[in-house]
């Protein structure tokens, strides 16, 4: 009865501490997407006002269109994150249930060689993989991207999607071969729909990392046509340094995609990270 | 006849992932460690033992870097774990309270930091934080505090301090995330337990609460380990590769992008990027089994 007396001021308390953080998370971004929006005096002389009729220009994004190819560098961005999405997805969920559903020599211990990518970073083989790529001429390519980002995404999803596939009824499968459905198909009909909501899981952790990802785009496609949407706008940025509308509205261009998806996923992800799913 | 067929179906669906994550990660992770102990002379391949290692931590020119990034380094996972870890565990205690609202409102806004890429987050602070602008230090003449702006950003010795905490800034929401679900998974019977004990509010956070997480806190801190031992985006984003001024804010993954790719006038060295790799590699490996038999084998786990 001592904790209801004194919650009104501790929710007091805490409404104010939450908001004070979360202007701190918000603030950049918002001063980034007001001044992308004004024309270049008005950013210096009053960077936090809102663009009003007179202050109002689109003339740093008119630079980007013009200079920076961002639609090919989005539409790069999107294919690798897609393609990889896909193939982690894919393989992942088939190797997942292969460990989850059969009894092998070696189960455990392929389950254990798959779960040391959860805590090496790729990163560290860096050398050889680009070595690789290069005398498989597949530097500068999206494949170099997507095979890179699929590996990396694999131990994880194997971890997450087995310990799920386990909790899919046997009943279920051992009907499935009663009524003489092959392994394969028992996988894909009848254990993949069941688990969706573990794969958007999956799918949504593995996204942001692979769409903001600096280093292997750096590294094996630098290429023009290559270019990530992350990597494009670092270059772009690097060039235009002194031309405060193109960057901002870079930035903003930059920001928006990202936006969108966490908008339209937020709750899956939020429901995965809380679901313990990454303990 | 049946055995054997049992065993090609299991084939099938092991192959793609295994394969892929075999020669895309743990091939190239040992030719990588390999490659440490060669070198090259008149374009051709040459064993050298441990030659490579000796020059990085011996040779004065390499050993000064070297030390340089991984000191940067350490002081820059010592700051997540001094202000990130614990913002985090506060944000996550708050919104954990059943009574309060908009909590998903909160959760949701807090997060936005933690996907944006490196480079928005890199540039958006960089400009904000810039002289020329002049949003910080007119917020700070706002305040009254104007006198205290510097550009941070540019100072060797604020530098790495002030990058720390703006991947502090981005990250913060995935230890309030994992911390909040593990305060969320403490069954009510304790807490109410702990109530007709007479312990209540702060005491209960203390008390009862947080042994309750400790595990979660172990788990974020390794992330938060592995994570910082090979950063580089956030640096190179805002710094570049030079990790300027004066590579005050070096740390292991500029260091070793600079020496195996090259930058400017360097020219890139496999080779010693290679056992840059391995050290990171070894760190790494370090700071993983130190979690796992040290930290994670003794501490004790509830079953509820």
């Amino acid at each position: 009865m001592n904790k209801a007396r004194r919650n009104p001021f501790n929710l007091f308390a805490a409404h104010g501490i939450l908001i004070v953080y979360t202007v701190i998370a918000l603030f950049p971004v918002f001063v980034i997407l007001i001044n992308s929006f004004k024309e270049r005096r008005s950013i210096f002389r009053e960077p936090l006002a809102l663009p009003d009729g007179e202050s109002f220009s689109t003339v740093g994004y008119e630079t980007v269109f013009n200079q920076g190819d961002f639609f090919l560098y989005f539409q790069n961005s999107l294919i690798v994150t897609v393609a990889s999405l896909f193939f982690v997805l894919l393989f992942g969920a088939m190797a997942a249930f292969a460990l989850a559903e059969y009894k092998f020599k070696g189960n455990t211990l392929m389950g254990l060689y798959l779960a040391l990518g959860i805590m090496i970073p790729i990163r560290i083989g860096t050398v050889a993989i680009l070595e690789m790529m290069v005398s498989t001429g597949l530097v500068n390519t999206l494949w170099a991207l997507i095979l890179v980002y699929t590996a990396q995404g694999l131990p994880l999803a194997v971890f997450i999607l087995s310990e799920f596939m386990r909790q899919v009824s046997d009943d279920l499968k051992n009907a499935g071969r009663i009524d003489g459905l092959s392994e394969y198909t028992i996988f894909f009909r009848l254990v993949l729909p069941l688990v969706r909501p573990a794969m958007a899981t999956v799918a949504v952790f593995n996204m942001i990392p692979i769409w903001n990802d600096l280093w292997f785009p750096l590294i094996l496609a630098p290429a023009e046509e290559t270019k990530t949407l992350t990597l494009g706008s670092q270059v772009f940025i690097g060039q235009f340094v002194t031309d405060w509308n193109a960057v901002l509205s870079a930035l903003s261009m930059a920001i928006l995609p990202v936006m969108v998806l966490y908008v339209i996923f937020s709750r899956q992800l939020i429901r995965g990270i809380t679901s313990g799913a990454v303990k | 006849m049946r055995t054997s067929r049992i065993k090609w179906h299991i084939i099938v669906f092991l192959a793609p992932a295994v394969l892929v994550y075999t020669a895309i990660m743990i091939v190239p992770l040992f030719n990588t460690l390999r490659l440490s102990l060669f070198t090259e002379v008149d374009q051709e391949r040459v064993f050298v033992g441990l030659e490579n290692f000796r020059t990085l931590f011996g040779d004065p020119r390499w050993s000064e870097s070297f030390w340089n990034a991984l000191g940067n380094n350490f002081w820059f996972f010592f700051i997540h774990m001094l202000v990130q870890n614990p913002i985090g565990i506060l944000l996550a205690a708050l919104l954990s309270n059943p009574r309060l609202r908009f909590s998903a409102l909160y959760r949701t806004a807090i997060f936005v930091p933690t996907i944006l890429s490196f480079v928005i987050v890199g540039f958006a602070w960089k400009l904000i934080l810039s002289p020329i602008w002049g949003i910080a230090p007119e917020m700070l003449d706002a305040v009254g505090l104007g006198f205290l702006y510097q550009p941070w950003l540019g100072l060797e010795e604020t530098s790495l301090t002030t990058l720390a905490l703006i991947s502090v800034w981005q990250f913060v929401g995935i230890p309030m995330m994992l911390i909040y679900a593990a305060l969320l998974s403490i069954p009510d019977e304790i807490l109410e337990a702990g109530e007709c004990d007479g312990i209540t509010g702060m005491s209960a956070f203390w008390k009862i609460k947080l042994p309750l997480i400790l595990p979660s806190i172990g788990i974020i801190s390794i992330l938060t380990f592995v994570g910082n031992f090979n950063a580089f985006d956030l640096i190179y984003a805002a710094q570049g590769a030079l990790a300027g001024p004066n590579y005050a804010t070096d740390i292991l993954g500029t260091f070793m992008y600079r020496t195996f790719f090259g930058f400017q006038l360097q020219l890139g060295d496999p080779h010693m990027g290679s056992a840059i790799a391995s050290a990171m590699f070894v760190i790494i490996l370090i700071g993983v089994c130190l979690y796992l038999f040290g930290i994670q084998t003794r501490m004790r786990r509830y079953q509820f």
